[in-house]
């Protein structure tokens, strides 16, 4: 018990810190810029997980976008079967399903990972590229879940109320993508510090040296990959739910790209640069939507472009480089110190 | 004699049609400290990599502590207690000294997936005795002031001692040092001799050494195995091998050589 509390000390302060300003933009935003908030999650979700294959591992995947639609046409066709209980069950019942989209999609990482794995850099990009197009002109193909025309009218959060307390579908939505986001993050966080965590880094490192000390890299190599799956699989289930549409084509090729952008601004091997990267790339078009109408001509691309062009002679690292934002703020790392239970000889923050 | 620890049976390994290693047979008792030596291109390295694992001997089998290799990979020899260095070094240049040792022990965790997620107690007790370990390791060899730095920044002769404390938290029963002198100066040489010396004795080790410092080889090896073209072509102490008139003949060249008969030298 005590160890439960123990590690649930951090995450459930972040979760009441987090939802509090969830709070604040529900009664203060509309839902365009709510909207904007939970795309901005799933993207964190997407760049988080990534990063666990492409950062930390040093392997380099171009099928995310492959897993985030297993994922999300799982949970989406899942929904059409089970119907969506009313009020408080809400939440459970879409944490289930984001469960099952996950799992479906790490299945679907095992089955890409365990033959593709042997390969190498451009080759490994090639082989999940593929992957990737394989499930979209399937999905496409798939007239169960819409083919072409996609599935509309995907059950999502709605308006209710607690005991009076009305309760928007935008606190639903964001509760369940809060939720996720932080199980992502300190899933990732604490693996990579552990002897899992070590020998995906190994890897990274040197294949060679360190299979000669008794590292199984292929197990290594599959299990990023599963649990990069799993996450992206989650990030299409919410991403179902909230959009309440889904379609073949919001899973192209693009969409990895996207992700591997992510992960390569805000740092290989950074989740807080991931986290970061998630925002900029989110944001970054939507905030340039003025210019648009006020020249009349699209210079979003343009300029996002142009900014990250910038951002990658400026900073090839990425914006974190390998770091956590505890280790550039003392203090942040002091306060993870103390609200943990390793001994002295720990050498990173928890 | 008692068995031996390590048994080659006549091992070949064929590149296409290079036998880089012919019917090489060999053995090393429990506790030796062999050298295996040769002229550049013997085929020292190949031997090395087919005793770990990573070349499967097209012919022949080696047998360690009672147990076949073949088929093995790398980990799973590295799992039966044989372990090894490399001839350019190969740490992991961006992760700390410590977290290098700390890969090494990873064949010691007992704790699943889900443990480190949970912070359960299993998880942290282990993570601590392993850091513990590693930090005793780091301060044996006057490492353990610079636990925390990059693996990289260590000066050369430094990140040779890593690779050999990196290679010892596998907790092998045998040891390979693949030239661990390369690249040293005199001095330098002079401390890695007493290192391998001190982690034979404190670490009940049995030692194969490959080198190109005679001086380092004659120094400490007990028994010698001669290689040239893939073949064995001595074995003895340091005294036989040096006045071994088929040794020089290899690393020097026979008479007729010397008298010019032919320009061509290298393979025959």
């Amino acid at each position: 018990m005590k160890t439960f509390l123990n590690s649930a000390k951090v995450p459930l302060i972040a979760f009441v810190v987090l939802w509090v300003l969830g709070i604040f933009v529900n009664f203060s935003f509309n839902s365009y810029i709510q909207l904007i908030l939970i795309y901005i999650m799933i993207n964190m979700i997407l760049a988080m997980s990534l990063n666990l294959v492409n950062g930390y591992t040093g392997q380099f995947s171009l099928g995310h976008a492959g897993f985030m639609a297993s994922g999300a046409y799982t949970s989406a066709y899942l929904s059409t079967v089970i119907p969506m209980p009313a009020g408080a069950m809400q939440l459970p019942y879409f944490f289930a399903l984001a469960l099952a989209g996950g799992l479906v999609a790490s299945v679907a990482g095992l089955l890409v990972g365990l033959p593709s794995l042997r390969l190498k850099g451009d080759y490994l990009a090639i082989v999940t590229l593929g992957f990737g197009e394989i499930i979209r002109v399937t999905l496409l193909n798939t007239d169960a879940v819409g083919g072409a025309r996609g599935m509309y009218g995907i059950v999502g959060p709605t308006d209710w109320s607690l005991a009076g307390i009305p309760i928007s579908r935008f606190m639903g939505g964001f509760t369940h993508a809060l939720i996720w986001v932080l199980v992502c993050f300190f899933t990732i966080w604490r693996i990579i510090r552990s002897a899992h965590g070590r020998a995906f880094l190994s890897v990274r490192e040197d294949e060679v040296a360190a299979e000669s000390m008794g590292i199984n890299t292929t197990r290594a190599k599959v299990l990023a990959f599963v649990l990069s799956s799993f996450f992206a699989g989650v990030a299409g289930a919410i991403f179902a739910h909230y959009a309440n549409y889904l379609n073949p084509s919001s899973f192209t090729f693009m969409r990895s790209v996207d992700a591997v952008i992510m992960v390569v601004l805000g740092g290989m091997g950074s989740l807080s640069g991931s986290l970061l990267a998630a925002i900029f790339i989110t944001v970054i078009p939507e905030a340039l939507r003025p210019i648009q109408e006020m020249t009349g001509y699209d210079l979003r691309m343009v300029i996002y472009s142009l900014s990250l062009v910038l951002l990658m002679i400026l900073r090839p690292q990425g914006l974190f480089g390998k770091y956590e934002i505890t280790e550039a703020l003392p203090w942040l790392q002091k306060f993870f110190k103390k609200s943990k239970a390793t001994a002295t000889t720990d050498g990173g923050a928890s | 004699m008692s068995t031996p620890l390590l048994e080659a049976r006549s091992i070949t390994m064929q590149f296409g049609g290079l036998k880089a290693v012919d019917s090489l047979q060999f053995q090393i008792q429990k506790g030796e400290l062999m050298g295996l030596i040769g002229p550049n291109g013997a085929g020292k390295t190949t031997v090395f990599n087919m005793l770990t694992g990573v070349y499967q001997p097209t012919q022949g089998d080696v047998i360690f502590d009672g147990q076949s290799i073949k088929g093995k990979k790398p980990w799973q020899v590295s799992h039966l207690g044989m372990t090894r260095t490399f001839q350019n070094i190969r740490l992991f240049k961006e992760l700390s000294v410590l977290e290098n040792v700390l890969v090494a022990s990873n064949q010691q965790i007992e704790y699943g997936f889900f443990s480190p997620l949970l912070k359960t107690k299993k998880f942290l007790d282990q993570e601590v005795a392993l850091r513990k370990e590693a930090l005793e390791l780091l301060r044996i060899f006057h490492l353990e002031g610079k636990a925390n730095d990059e693996a990289s920044s260590l000066p050369y002769g430094e990140q040779r001692k890593l690779e050999i404390i990196r290679a010892l938290a596998t907790k092998p029963k045998l040891i390979c040092l693949d030239e661990p002198a390369a690249g040293m100066n005199h001095n330098e040489t002079h401390a890695l001799m007493e290192t391998i010396a001190k982690i034979r004795k404190d670490f009940h080790l049995t030692v194969l050494l490959i080198e190109h410092d005679m001086k380092l080889v004659m120094g400490i090896c007990e028994r010698i195995v001669v290689l040239d073209h893939g073949v064995k072509i001595e074995e003895g102490t340091p005294e036989k091998i040096q006045a071994s008139k088929k040794v020089i003949e290899a690393y020097l060249g026979t008479d007729e050589d010397l008298q010019g008969s032919s320009s061509t030298t290298g393979g025959h």
